[in-house]
C-alpha cells in the first residue's frame, strides 16, 4: 500500500499536470445523468470565465430544466429564474450593470416553448448578453415529454406514437429564427459529444463572451446535446442517434457571425 | 418645503420613482396606468439620474426584469393594472420566495377578465392574500391621494429593502387619473455599486474573492429546509406589523364607523360630513397598509361603535378582514359599486342608514 501511495505522490506533481478542473466549477457532485451533455457545457463556460479572468464580474442565470441547480456547480453569483424567463432577468441585470458579464443557460423547453416570447424579444432588442441554449429535443427534467424541438416521428412520453407534425407542430428551429433578427450579433450551433466538437464549442463560448466584452451585442449558442435518460438509450447509443437524426434537422456550424448571416436559411 | 406641482396620480408615481433613486423601471402599457411609462419615456430619467426605463414585451417580462434587477440589489419597479398584474403573479411569487425587494403599483380597473378600464377595488384579495402560488404576502400600501402616490414610492422602496420583500402600491383608476396638488420630496441619489454591495451583501453583484458566491433562488427540494425557509418568511411577515399604518377621521365621538381605503376612503370622507350634518355621529377608519392590516386599532375602535359599514368598490373583499378584526363584536355590513362604477357620497350615506344606523 505504502509503495503505491508513494508512486501516486511522484506522479501528481505540478510539472506533470496537463489538466485541472477549473476553479470556477465547485466541487459539488453534478446532478446530471452520466453521459449527458450538460456537464461538459458547464465546464466549457466555467473554463472560459476563468481564462478571461471575469469570475468576479459574471452573473449567470439558470431557469427551470435539468440545469435548474446550475448554481450549485458554478462558483459565481447566480440567479435561478422561473421557467422560460431567464432572458428577461438577463436584460435587466445587463442594463443595470453594463460592465458585468451576463449569461443565461437554458433548455429547449425553457427557451423555445414557455420562454419563446422572452427569447425572441431579448434577441430582437439585441441585449448585450450571452445565451447558451441546450437543445436535447426533449423535456429532460420532467421525465421525457415532447419539446418544441422534438423531431418528427420521435417517441416521447407525450408523443407515445411519435411526433405527428399535423397534430403537434413541427420541430422549432428557433436558432435560425433568432439569426434573422437584426438584434443578434453571433448565432452558432455546436455540439459537445466528441473532443473536436468540444473544442469548437469552447471557441464559440469564448467568442460570445468576448463579443459581450466589446459591447457587440447578443450572442446565441445552441448546443445540440443528448438526453440519454429521456431518449431511453445508453450514452453511446444516444450520441450516435443524435448524429444520425438530430444533426439533420439541427445542422452544426455558424449561422451568423459579426452580425452577418453566413449561411442560407 | 418641496416642489409643488399639479399632477395626475400616475405622473406622480413616475416622478417619485426618479426622485426616489429608482435604478430601473420596466413596464407594459395598459389603461388606466399607461401615463407612468409615457411620463418616464418623455422625462428621459437616464439623463437626470442614470435610471433605466424599458418598455417590456409583456407584464410577464417586466416582472422578471424586476427579478433580475432586484436580485442584483437595484431599486426596481413596475406599474400595471389588473389584467397585467394577474400575469405577474408567477414572478411575484418567485420574488417573495427568493426574497427580492421591488416595488409594484397596481392601478386597479374593474374585472374579472378584461372587464372595464374604469376604477375598481376588486383586486384586494389578490394583493393582500398572496395572489400567486405558495405561502407568501406582499407589503401593501393603499394611497388615497396623489400626494400619497408620490410619498409611497419612496416609502415602498424603504420597506422593500428593509424586509427583502416585494411591496405593492394598490391604487385604482380614480387615484391614478385624478389631478391634484402634490408636494414632491427632494431627490435621493441612486446608490452607487459600493453602497449596494454594503447594504445588500446578498445581492448578485459578482463574486469577489473575499466572499462566497451569492445565489438567488426560491428552490429548495429538501422539504425540511424549505419548511425552515417558509417559517423564516413567516417571521418576516409577523415583523411587518411594526410598520402598520392607518388614519382615523372623526372617530373620537363616533357611534358608527365606516371602514374604507383608497378612493373609497376619499368618497366616504364626504359621507361622514353629510351624516354628521344630519346628526349621525360617524367616523372613518382608513387602513393605509392593507397588509399588514391594522386589525388591533380597528378592534379598539369597534368597542365604541354600534355598527360598521365597510365601503369598497368590490363585491366585498376588505369586509372579510374587517369582520376578522372585530370578532363579531359589532355588526359589519358591506357596501360598494362594482364593475367600474363608482359610488357617490350620497349612495354611501344611504347605505349607512339602511344597513347600519336604522338597524342598530
Ligand atoms: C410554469 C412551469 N411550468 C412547468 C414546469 C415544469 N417543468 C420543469 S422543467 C420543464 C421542461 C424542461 O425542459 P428543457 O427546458 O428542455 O430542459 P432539460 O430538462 O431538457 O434540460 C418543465 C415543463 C415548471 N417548472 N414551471
Ligand atoms: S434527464 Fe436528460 S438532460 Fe437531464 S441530466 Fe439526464 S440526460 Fe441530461
Amino acid at each position: 500500500m505504502d509503495v503505491k501511495f508513494e508512486s501516486w505522490k511522484e506522479i501528481i506533481k505540478d510539472e506533470n499536470i496537463v489538466f485541472k478542473k477549473t476553479k470556477v466549477l465547485t466541487d459539488n457532485v453534478l446532478s446530471y445523468c452520466p453521459g449527458c451533455g450538460h456537464g461538459v457545457a458547464h465546464r466549457l463556460i466555467a473554463e472560459t470565465i476563468e481564462e478571461m479572468g471575469i469570475q468576479d464580474q459574471t452573473i449567470g442565470i439558470a431557469p427551470v430544466g435539468c440545469s435548474v441547480l446550475a448554481y450549485e456547480f458554478f462558483d459565481i453569483d447566480m440567479q435561478q429564474a422561473a421557467h422560460g424567463r431567464a432572458t428577461a432577468l438577463a436584460t435587466a441585470i445587463k442594463r443595470l450593470y453594463p460592465n458585468k458579464f451576463v449569461f443565461t443557460y437554458q433548455g429547449d423547453g425553457d427557451l423555445a416553448a414557455i420562454g419563446g416570447n422572452e427569447t425572441l424579444h431579448a434577441c430582437n432588442r439585441g441585449e448585450n448578453i450571452v445565451i447558451i441554449f441546450i437543445n436535447n429535443g426533449i423535456y429532460g427534467m420532467t421525465g421525457g415529454q415532447m419539446a418544441p424541438t422534438t423531431l418528427e416521428g420521435m417517441v416521447t412520453s407525450t408523443s407515445p406514437y411519435g411526433r405527428d407534425p399535423q397534430m403537434m407542430g413541427h420541430p422549432l428551429r428557433i436558432t435560425e429564427l433568432v439569426a434573422m433578427l437584426p438584434g443578434t450579433y453571433y448565432v452558432t450551433r455546436q455540439a459537445v459529444h466528441k473532443p473536436a466538437n468540444v473544442r469548437k464549442t469552447k471557441k464559440a463560448i469564448r467568442k460570445a463572451f468576448e463579443n459581450q466584452q466589446q459591447n457587440k451585442g447578443l450572442s446565441f449558442i445552441e448546443i445540440v446535446s443528448n438526453c440519454n435518460s429521456g431518449w431511453k438509450m445508453t450514452p453511446v447509443e444516444a450520441n450516435k442517434w443524435m448524429e444520425e437524426n438530430m444533426f439533420k434537422v439541427f445542422p452544426l456550424g455558424d449561422i451568423k457571425v459579426d452580425g452577418e448571416l453566413v449561411k442560407e436559411l | 418645503m418641496g416642489e409643488i406641482r399639479l399632477m395626475m396620480g400616475n405622473e406622480a408615481i413616475a416622478e417619485a420613482a426618479v426622485r426616489a433613486g429608482c435604478d430601473g423601471y420596466f413596464g407594459y402599457p395598459i389603461t388606466p396606468q399607461s401615463e407612468v411609462l409615457e411620463y418616464l419615456m418623455a422625462e428621459n430619467p437616464y439623463e437626470r439620474t442614470g435610471m433605466v426605463v424599458l418598455q417590456a414585451e409583456s407584464e410577464v417580462a417586466s416582472i422578471n426584469m424586476l427579478y433580475g434587477g432586484g436580485a442584483a440589489g437595484k431599486r426596481v419597479m413596475t406599474t400595471s393594472s389588473s389584467p397585467g398584474i394577474s400575469l405577474m403573479m408567477e414572478g411575484i411569487s418567485y420574488m417573495a420566495g427568493a426574497e427580492i425587494p421591488c416595488l409594484i403599483a397596481n392601478v386597479v380597473r374593474g374585472g374579472p377578465g378584461l372587464g372595464t378600464i374604469q376604477p375598481s377595488q376588486s383586486d384586494y384579495f389578490q394583493a393582500t392574500k398572496g395572489g400567486g402560488h405558495g405561502d407568501y404576502y406582499l407589503f401593501v400600501l393603499a394611497p388615497s391621494s396623489v400626494q400619497e402616490m408620490s410619498d409611497f414610492v419612496k416609502l415602498g422602496f424603504e420597506i422593500a429593502f428593509k424586509y427583502r420583500n416585494p411591496v405593492m402600491i394598490l391604487s385604482d383608476g380614480v387615484i391614478g387619473q385624478v389631478m391634484e396638488k402634490v408636494e414632491l420630496f427632494d431627490p435621493i441619489p441612486r446608490r452607487t455599486e459600493e453602497e449596494i454591495i454594503k447594504e445588500c451583501p446578498w445581492a448578485t453583484t459578482g463574486k469577489t474573492p473575499d466572499r462566497e458566491r451569492n445565489i438567488i433562488t426560491s428552490l429548495d427540494l429538501d422539504p425540511i429546509r424549505q419548511e425552515k425557509h417558509v417559517m423564516h418568511l413567516k417571521e418576516k411577515y409577523d415583523k411587518m406589523k411594526e410598520d402598520v399604518m392607518w388614519e382615523n377621521i372623526k372617530t373620537d365621538d363616533a357611534e358608527y364607523l365606516i371602514v374604507a381605503y383608497g378612493s373609497s376612503a376619499r368618497i366616504s370622507q364626504k359621507t361622514i360630513d353629510l351624516a354628521r350634518a344630519e346628526g349621525i355621529k360617524v367616523g372613518l377608519f382608513r387602513p393605509i397598509t392593507l397588509y399588514p392590516f391594522p386589525d388591533k386599532e380597528l378592534e379598539r375602535l369597534s368597542k365604541q361603535v354600534k355598527g360598521i359599514l365597510s365601503v369598497e368598490m368590490s363585491l366585498g373583499q376588505l369586509v372579510e378582514d374587517v369582520r376578522l378584526a372585530v370578532h363579531d363584536r359589532v355588526p359589519v355590513e358591506h357596501y360598494g359599486r362594482v364593475g367600474g362604477s363608482i359610488h357617490t357620497p350620497f349612495q354611501v350615506l344611504n347605505a349607512l342608514k339602511e344597513k347600519i344606523v336604522n338597524k342598530y
